[in-house]
């Protein structure tokens, strides 16, 4: 795609209305183009006029959200220019990281371009409301209520996480990310279940969202683990590099 | 439609324009440094505006809900990164609002193609223009008025976007646009909405 196309998607992404490959390449070139930053910017304050009829939500909402934050803490402010370390002298870094370390499950990244922050609620795995009729649930929101949904944090030093749900009896597992950069540009988060025996089996691609949800493709009924590679576009049938991160499901 | 709450707790009443609201940048500000009360007033103050368009996208009540609820956590976590240097505390919130709208019918999309059904609700929203739905504040007259500028074209394919939730190339199928334009119809669409409304820089 040329930066002409690019530059192009302006409104489109102003109005989250590209798909996740196009996002990511778009979001890529914003980095770089100043004219499409400051075009994003007006378009969304137009865009945010767009809105329509104001709904109260009921009470409960209010509720939920104002007891929610509570036990979230706000992220600090951004004290520094983001993201401009070279990917590939973080690639080098972790490579040298040993395979020992990694096992361990001692912190795998150190990167700022690879940070998984803490995903946000509890709260958001619970169904907030005694609903009755609750509405039908999407794949994500089947593991996350599931009656054996088990939950595994990985915590970072600089207390950045992520975090996989897992129902063995449902064989899914979800996995959620925030804030987590961009993968590197013509490169994709790939993941990963790991079965008993070591092997790992590709279990779909990240969107380029930092607010990640998704489930994993793939029978988790007997995942050893969640593991996120970094790998070429389209992603690779088996790892190419080493693991940012692995998740331990056995615990 | 659910009783309307929350107004006794001294929230705007609905359609009041923006300039009628706290200031939302300070209110942020406080939030990110953990001010509970402040954030209950920035909630007051936007949570009917988000959660309308919300339900808008999502439809479903129920999920509408959940979705509005995580926005504000989200809000709440992301307080400390809002830079009003990069535009106003309000178009923030709402970008955080359709981003997680948007993700929600994406995601139900997704998962309606792999379980085999997926109940159709008829819990969905007016599908009324949105030069009708806008509400008559001076903002929603100043909005219409902006919307009256662009051609059909224009108007069907940002609308389609924005409260369908649909990408640029599904926007191109669903009017008949050769694959390609449609991300052009919008762009010139919100530039001269932009333009005509005055907001931006
Ligand atoms: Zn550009």
């Amino acid at each position: 795609m040329t930066d002409h196309d690019l530059h192009a998607l302006s409104g489109a992404y102003a109005l989250d209305a590209l798909d996740d490959d196009e996002r990511a390449r778009f979001e890529a070139h914003l980095a770089d183009c100043a004219g499409c930053r400051e075009e994003v910017a007006s378009l969304g304050e137009a865009a945010a006029l767009l809105g329509t009829e104001p709904v109260e939500p009921p009470a409960a909402v209010r509720d939920a959200v104002l007891s929610g934050i509570r036990s979230i803490r706000p992220l600090p402010p951004i004290t520094s220019e983001p993201a401009a370390e070279p990917v590939d002298d973080l690639a080098a870094r972790r490579t040298r990281r040993s395979l020992v370390q990694r096992i361990a499950g001692t912190p795998l990244i150190a990167a700022a371009a690879v940070v998984l922050l803490l995903a946000v609620g509890t709260a958001w795995l619970r169904p907030w409301t005694e609903d009755p009729t609750p509405p039908p649930a999407t794949a994500v929101e089947q593991v996350l209520r599931a009656a054996d949904a088990t939950r595994v944090d990985k915590e970072f030093p600089d207390g950045s996480r992520a975090t996989v749900v897992l129902s063995r009896s449902l064989g899914g597992a979800v996995i959620q990310t925030e804030d987590m950069a961009p993968a590197p540009q013509g490169k994709v988060y790939e993941l990963w279940l790991q079965r008993p025996d070591g092997a790992m089996v590709p279990a779909g691609l990240m969107p380029d969202d930092p607010d990640a949800e998704l489930r994993l493709e793939g029978d988790a009924t007997h995942a050893k683990a969640v593991g996120i590679t970094i790998e070429p576009d389209g992603g690779s049938e088996l790892p190419t590099t080493t693991p940012i991160a692995v998740l331990d499901l056995a615990t | 439609m659910d009783p309307v709450t929350g107004n006794a707790a001294g929230a705007p009443h609905q359609g009041a324009p923006a300039g009628a609201v706290p200031d939302l940048g300070a209110l942020l500000k406080r939030s990110a440094r953990g001010d509970e009360a402040a954030f209950a007033e920035l909630y007051d103050a936007t949570a009917a505006r988000a959660h309308g368009l919300v339900l808008r996208v999502v439809r479903d009540r129920a999920q509408a809900e959940e979705v509005t609820q995580e926005v504000f956590l989200e809000v709440w976590r992301q307080s400390g990164r809002y830079d009003a240097d990069r535009g106003s505390a309000l178009a923030w919130l709402m970008t955080i609002a359709h981003r997680k709208a948007v993700d929600r019918v994406r995601s139900a999309e997704a998962a309606t193609r792999r379980d085999v059904t997926y109940e159709e609700t008829n819990r969905s929203v007016a599908h009324d223009e949105t030069a009708e739905a806008a509400h008559a504040s001076l903002e929603a007259r100043r909005v219409r008025a902006a919307l009256a500028h662009l051609t059909d074209v224009q108007r069907e394919a940002i609308e389609l976007a924005y409260f369908g939730g649909y990408t640029h190339t599904e926007v191109a199928a669903l009017l008949d646009l050769p694959v390609g334009t449609a991300k052009t119809r919008i762009r010139d669409g919100l530039i001269r909405l932009r333009d005509s409304i005055g907001v931006g820089r």
